[in-house]
């Protein structure tokens, strides 16, 4: 029973980190409310320490309480993921005006997060369910929290009306599989598979369908139209949070549906719908990408490409390709909220997310121009920084399992996204500004969360062992 | 092996001599020209030193003295390897023998005078290490090294009149023009050599001389080479004629000659003397060293073809000689001519090998690349002495000169009867050895010759006689003076050795004939 | 001697490898409005790497061990991923190459204006990857390395080249050299996969023994994908444009150095690892470096702008580099080993002349140019040299080079194409000649009096180094060709003998 709860101690920290949230937001002063963001980050980087400290993963995975809930390393990085994600996002919100004092904002982002950490931890396709619920949910009402803001509004509806479409699909493909199973445990669910007594034809019928809901979560082609609208409309830290812990969430559960309950031995079909919808989605996500004027937009496509590139990882069905997700999840996370930060930190100050006026910005402040260009070399694959190592292991992946022809795609989209993300480039570093002369001031708080992210992305990059250890762990665990 | 390094200073001293002499300061113009002067007698005095030592020196191997051997491009075979036998000792000998010369006549040369005498020197040690090495690959080396300096001469320093039209209707100064065409036939020339050279050295595994000329002969005709692609026999007779172009280029053998009369016309006096008196015989003595030995059938079945063309060059040189109305053209036209004899010797050697006639012919055409580089260089000289003062070479506009510089009459007089083969002087002894040696051999050939010696006769004299004689051109003497104290000393030399080797050639022909023996006998 | 075998104790590559990384990015802590210490800063970096570059030279023993300076750090050891670099005889020159076009490229920038301490960090950076390619061992640090040298270009292009076409060349250049690496990795990875020896070790790699399937099938992935750095026709493209759009000092690395690390890495990766596959394919190959060699001669000769006819030059050089891997004989490789340092060190000389020259007369058509001799005669001396080096004038590095080429070629099964390569030749001295003679000798426009003077003497001693390489190599190739052979001798190990 301890080691039990001891597992599930970041949830508990995080419902105790919203309840609290809530309390301190009666309790502050008006003119001391912008320090929310700031309260909030540090209770999620604590549950972090926590996590870490506590709530590490035993050497072989176990089911706990009756089967609802994974333990295992898999879980257990991800959580890592999302808080990090999570706390650096409530850092980019300090000076965001129509955020930064609702405390309310914070209670939905932390809640998400724990929804997010269960779809990690998910062991049960009504545990799933609830847990994919809590953490769209307040995503739903954070990209439509401007209220003011008209796009904001229609992005919050945007992303509602997709998602409780997907959801239900997803739903009705979970009910499918309980009728075929007769059970909702997803460990028992695989071993019903693996005997092969279920009808495949029906199975498979099933996952598309759960898939569906998953894809949503993602944004991988054709579940994506929603993407760019609610990105460019959401305040830029909650599409920044949609970019990378909700994406990554996603992923955590893609990884284990498709490759623990359903191995490719069994459904050899998966392979090819997975490889597919990568091929997709890279294509479509960097084509769309090049035509963009909107930076939120262009990260937008260009986050639907990675959705393909990593699902090239899951694709290989393999222990290599499912630790090449984990650690290309990890390097994106960190360099998209690198990314977003220098956009968040620009549009404070220049109230324009438009690349053109990102002219000059390496005059204006040579130190941000250099982030933001190592964020977007970082997204292309360049080393000596971690997207170039995730890009290696996701086409290793799909070369080892034989898939040549994704890996060609890939690499060739691989130059399509160098591409946009050189133009961005040419416009901070070529073309002249009117505004060169101005000061651009950086808040501390948004220059260490980036500084932490850069480190992070270099590190990924040069220093592989501790993340690759990680990453293979949790794919261990998966099975 | 007993290493001497002899060949290496004299090859070597004269491009130290031209580093040293770049980096002097460009303001005294007459220490850079001393200096020059200077250090080319260095070379001289040496190859005197060898000369006098070489019947007593040691033979080291395969008739070559004086042989040195060091490492140099191991990897693909080739060494630093030197030596001299009676053939190029006689023509180092004439090298070091006009190079200075050469640079006393360029003391009137004005403009950047440390460079050109950088270059003078640098293309000495280009012109000796022909004739000193005894690998393919060095010689190819300082074979091609030889254009460079020769090419900057005329382009920087050529006559400064004149313009060509070229294709397209742009207008190129003469000099440019002349000095482009010697560089880019020399090298595409050159580029079948090259091609020949790698091919030796690929069937041969080295490109030591001695050895591939005792490999490569050894070969029989229906091996393949070449990972089949090619007998031996037809590998053997492209590789002829790409030696054979390329040296009959440089000769220059008729219908190949064509860069020549520019060349010469266009280079300043002392780079025509030595165009003249040296460049020249790079070719000739290439059929000599490399393609006689190295090809002996093909030389053979081909003679005949050589033949034909030497006398071609013999004709039409003196032809094309006598209708110019240029001095100089038509100077250089005569060793298109005279060069003729040269070829004609060698192809009958070619044809007849080891016979007594063949001897004959070998040893006139010896003799003759050495008295050609004499009456040649002089001739040239004594044109520029006359340009200098006159800035035409335009023959109309001379006449009737004697009268007024005497001197100067009477040494173009002397110097146009050595060339023309008057008995007594030089020329007459060479071209009546080659006739000799090639009458029994390609009589056809010869005695068409002969015709071509009687136009050498009308040019030569039509050459005399239209500077000397007739009525005096009054605008031009008017600026005519006398040759000077400098001039004397140059053309005096040449002059001395004109009549010695007219009256007393023994000493000369003693050496070739040795060599020629060894080589051929 | 005892000296320089004790150097052979040191980390001699890492400092050459990292150092001017670090010194780059230390550059741009320097403040903006410092702009003296910037160029200084930058020239003693330079200095630095050229004489630790100099001393890895030296203290390469020949007929030592086949690698040298060998250092191993296990960097991800559960993929088999290594940090090990060495030097053999074929890499030991290329990393002095690339200390001397560094080092002459930093004293030819000392006249940028514009931004100096990011111009700086991202050539040093675009160093660092350069080095690297040619020290690794270790194939994914290999792919590693030469991604970051890619990559640096594109800014370096784009922010301080010709403001004309800087934008266009740059993407170009970008993207046609990343398609290459990336197809090449791919090649990499099914090696890394086949071999099932789970590691990226090359040294392990040349012993896996692929099935000849393999490597027929891979061999045209790997070795085009590096070879388009190389300038392999019909992938050449890029380069004339790229090398014309640089700055002075970029396009000397560019073409100077970058167009060896193709040349390079097909080798190492692509012919070194797949010996079956190249057997197999470099006969074909061959004929793309005759087009290369003779066509890139041609189109040179045809250009009317002083910078494209080096940028033509440089394509129709490095296919004799290509076409040396190509003939598939000792000879050959021999000729493109010394090709790569003496090709990158005269078109370093080349483009450095070109620089100086539009630095002053702020034009590069040749029919506006003319008589540059006379207010630069070093630079004309330096160029004729660079030139003649070109034209194969034996006596210079280009003829010790070329030679081996041409007969490694006649070696092959296909001896007429050195016939046909060697038109190559004359058509090189027909530009070359053009150039000489119309920019550096005939009138000198008086538009220019007055603005074109002679250059510094700094940029003299630059020039002056790489031409002393230049005759040094022609005139005593035993100062490098012993190093090279001995890395040949070992790539026929791997091939079989032959």
């Amino acid at each position: 029973m301890q080691a039990n709860t001891l597992a599930i101690l970041p949830e508990i920290s995080l419902a105790v980190l919203a309840a609290l949230l809530i309390l301190i937001d009666l309790r502050l002063k008006p003119e001391r409310k912008a320090l929310l963001p700031g309260i909030t980050a540090a209770g999620l980087l604590a549950v972090l320490a926590l996590t870490l400290a506590f709530a590490r993963p035993g050497a072989a995975p176990e089911s706990i309480w009756g089967g609802m809930l994974r333990h295992d390393t898999a879980a257990f990085v991800f959580r890592l993921i999302f808080l990090f994600g999570a706390a650096v996002t409530c850092l980019f919100t300090i000076g965001w005006k129509q955020v930064e004092r609702r405390g309310e904002f914070f209670v939905l982002l932390v809640l998400s997060t724990l929804g997010m950490t269960l779809m990690a931890a998910a062991g049960d396709l009504i545990m799933l369910f609830l847990a994919i619920e809590t953490a769209s949910i307040p995503l739903y009402v954070m990209a439509g929290f401007m209220t003011a803001d008209e796009k904001s509004t229609e992005s919050g509806f945007k992303y509602l009306l997709f998602g409780a479409l997907t959801s239900s699909v997803m739903v009705y493909g979970f009910s499918l599989l309980y009728g075929f199973a007769g059970t909702t445990d997803l460990y028992a669910l695989a071993a019903a598979v693996a005997s092969g007594d279920l009808p495949p034809l029906g199975l498979l019928g099933a996952l598309v369908l759960v898939l569906a809901g998953f894809g949503f979560k993602v944004a991988v082609v054709p579940f994506h139209f929603w993407a760019p609208d609610v990105y460019e409309g959401a305040p830029t830290p909650v599409t920044a949070f949609l970019s990378t812990a909700s994406k990554s969430a996603g992923f955590a559960v893609v990884v284990r549906f498709l490759l623990a309950v359903f191995p490719a031995a069994v459904l050899p079909q998966i392979i090819g719908v997975a490889a597919l919808m990568s091929v997709l989605s890279m294509t479509l996500g960097n084509s769309a990408a090049l035509a963009q004027r909107n930076i939120k937009r262009l990260l937008a496509y260009s986050s639907i490409a990675h959705a393909g590139y990593i699902l090239m990882g899951v694709a290989a069905a393999s222990l290599l390709g499912a630790a090449s997700v984990v650690y290309y999840l990890a390097v994106y996370l960190v360099t998209n909220l690198a990314a977003f930060g220098v956009v968040i930190i620009y549009f404070n100050v220049v109230g324009s997310d438009e690349i053109k006026d990102y002219a000059g910005l390496s005059r204006r402040h040579p130190g941000l121009a250099f982030a933001l260009l190592v964020a977007l070399l970082s997204l292309a694959g360049v080393p000596p920084l971690g997207g170039f190592f995730a890009k290696i292991l996701v086409f290793a992946a799909a070369v080892e399992a034989g898939l040549i022809w994704l890996a060609v795609a890939g690499v060739l989209n691989a130059i399509l996204g160098l591409y946009y993300y050189l133009m961005v480039l040419k416009v901070v570093y070529l073309d002249r500004g009117p505004d060169e002369d101005k000061p651009l001031p950086v808040r501390r708080a948004h220059m260490a969360a980036l500084v932490v992210c850069l480190l992070l992305v270099l590190a990924l990059g040069t220093v592989l062992g501790p993340m690759y250890d990680w990453s293979n762990l949790a794919a261990g665990g998966l099975f | 092996m007993n290493q001497t390094i002899w060949l290496t200073l004299i090859l070597f001293s004269p491009a130290v001599a031209a580093a040293v002499i770049a980096l002097l300061p460009r303001e005294n113009k007459a220490l850079a020209r001393w200096a020059a002067f200077a250090a080319s007698l260095i070379p001289l005095a040496l190859t005197l030193l060898v000369w006098f030592a070489f019947d007593a020196a040691p033979v080291a191997e395969a008739g070559y003295k004086f042989v040195e051997r060091r490492v140099w491009y191991a990897a693909i075979g080739s060494a630093y390897h030197l030596g001299v036998d009676g053939l190029s000792l006689t023509m180092v000998l004439l090298t070091t023998l006009l190079t200075p010369l050469a640079i006393l006549a360029s003391f009137s040369v004005e403009e950047k005078v440390n460079a050109y005498m950088a270059l003078f020197l640098f293309l000495e040690t280009g012109m000796l290490g022909v004739f000193l090495s005894l690998d393919l690959l060095l010689f190819f080396v300082f074979w091609e090294i030889g254009l460079v300096p020769m090419y900057f001469l005329i382009n920087q320093w050529g006559s400064e009149k004149g313009e060509r039209e070229l294709w397209g209707g742009m207008k190129v100064s003469a000099r440019t023009y002349a000095s482009f065409k010697f560089m880019i036939y020399t090298m595409a020339g050159s580029l079948g050599l090259l091609l020949a050279i790698q091919l030796l050295g690929v069937v041969n595994q080295t490109f030591d001389l001695p050895s591939i000329v005792a490999q490569w002969n050894s070969l029989s005709n229906s091996d393949t080479l070449l990972g089949g692609w090619a007998s031996v026999g037809a590998v053997k007779t492209w590789a002829f004629w790409a030696f054979v172009i390329a040296f009959a280029i440089k000769v220059p053998v008729w219908p190949f000659h064509t860069w020549l009369p520019d060349a010469h016309t266009e280079a300043p006096t002392a780079g025509s003397m030595i165009l003249a008196g040296v460049l020249l015989k790079l070719g000739a003595y290439g059929f000599l060293r490399f393609v006689l030995p190295l090809y002996p059938e093909q030389s053979n079945q081909y003679a005949g073809v050589l033949a034909g063309l030497a006398t071609m060059a013999i004709i039409f040189g003196a032809f094309a000689a006598y209708g110019q109305k240029d001095f100089k053209r038509l100077v250089a036209y005569s060793s298109v001519n005279h060069m003729g004899f040269v070829v004609l010797g060698i192809a009958a050697a070619a044809r007849a090998a080891g016979t007594l006639d063949a001897n004959v012919a070998l040893n006139g055409a010896v003799l003759q690349m050495f008295n050609h580089g004499l009456s040649a260089a002089g001739m040239f000289f004594l044109v520029g002495v006359i340009y200098e003062r006159l800035h035409t070479r335009d023959l109309d506009a001379y006449g009737g000169f004697f009268p007024k510089v005497p001197v100067y009459g009477g040494i173009l007089i002397f110097t146009s009867m050595a060339s023309l083969g008057l008995p007594g002087l030089n020329g007459f002894i060479s071209e009546f050895l080659v006739v000799r040696g090639s009458w029994p051999i390609f009589t056809f050939w010869t005695a068409l010759s002969m015709l071509g010696l009687l136009f050498t006769g009308a040019y030569i004299l039509k050459g005399i006689a239209k500077t000397l004689h007739g009525p005096e051109n009054h605008e031009a003497a008017h600026h005519l003076t006398e040759i000077n104290t400098r001039e004397l000393w140059v053309i005096a030399p040449l002059m001395a050795l004109m009549l010695w080797l007219g009256v007393l050639p023994g000493w000369l022909l003693g050496v070739i004939n040795n060599a020629m023996q060894a080589l051929f006998g | 001697m005892q000296f320089l075998q004790f150097l052979q104790e040191w980390p001699l590559l890492s400092i050459v490898t990292f150092l001017p990384g670090v010194a780059g990015l230390l550059i741009l802590l320097i403040p903006a409005t410092r702009r003296d210490t910037t160029h200084k800063a930058a020239l003693a970096a330079g200095g630095t790497v050229f004489a630790v570059s100099l001393l890895v030279y030296l203290a390469f023993q020949p007929g030592g061990p086949r690698y040298q300076f060998e250092e191993y750090f296990a960097w991800l050891p559960q993929l088999g991923i290594s940090y090990h670099v060495a030097v053999d005889g074929i890499t030991a020159p290329l990393v002095l190459l690339t200390g001397i076009v560094m080092f002459t490229g930093v004293i030819i920038s000392q006249r940028i204006e514009e931004r100096p301490r990011e111009f700086f960090a991202f050539l040093f950076i675009l160093a660092t990857g350069v080095f690297g390619v040619f020290v690794s061992l270790d194939m994914f640090a290999l792919f590693y390395f030469y991604e970051i040298a890619v990559f640096p270009m594109y800014l370096l292009i784009s922010i301080w080249g010709w403001k004309q076409t800087r934008e266009y060349a740059a993407m170009k250049l970008t993207l046609y050299l990343f398609i290459g690496s990336v197809i090449s990795l791919v090649g990499g990875l099914a090696m890394y996969f086949a071999s099932g020896l789970g590691t990226f070790d090359m040294l392990a790699l040349e012993g896996a023994n692929f099935s000849p399937q393999f490597q027929i099938l891979w061999f045209p992935f790997v070795f085009i994908g590096f070879a388009v750095l190389g300038g392999m026709f019909p992938f050449h493209n890029w380069s004339p444009d790229g090398h014309v759009a640089a700055p002075t000092a970029v396009s000397m690395f560019h073409a100077g150095v970058l167009m060896k690390l193709g040349a390079f890495a097909a080798l190492r990766v692509g012919i070194m690892l797949l010996p079956e596959g190249a057997k197999f394919h470099l006969p074909w190959i061959i004929f793309l470096t005759l087009v290369n060699v003779v066509y890139g001669a041609y189109i040179a000769m045809v250009q009317t702008d002083f910078k494209y006819v080096i940028g033509f030059s440089s394509v129709s050089h490095m296919g004799l580099v290509v076409m040396g891997f190509a003939s598939l004989t000792p000879d050959g490789y021999i000729g493109a080993g010394v090709q790569m340092v003496s090709h990158g060190i005269m078109t370093a000389l080349f483009f450095a002349v070109v620089g100086m020259i539009y630095d002053q007369a702020h034009t590069r058509e040749i029919a506006k140019l003319g008589g540059m001799a006379q207010k630069m005669p070093f630079v004309a001396f330096a160029f004729t040299i660079g030139g003649l080096v070109s034209m194969g004038m034996p006596g210079l590095s280009g003829f010790i080079a070329e030679f081996p080429i041409f007969m490694g070629v006649w070696q092959s099964d296909k001896p007429w194409i050195a016939i046909v390569a060697a038109i190559s030749i004359v058509i090189t001295a027909a530009y070359i000649m053009r150039l000489m003679r119309r920019v550096f000798y005939g009138e000198f426009p008086a538009e220019f009096e007055g603005h074109v003077h002679d250059v510094s003497r700094s940029e003299k001693v630059a020039l002056g180094l790489l031409a002393f390489v230049l005759i040094l190599i022609g005139i005593f190739p035993g100062v490098m060709v012993p190093m090279v052979e001995s890395g040949v001798e070992h790539i026929f190990v791997l091939l079989g003998g032959l």
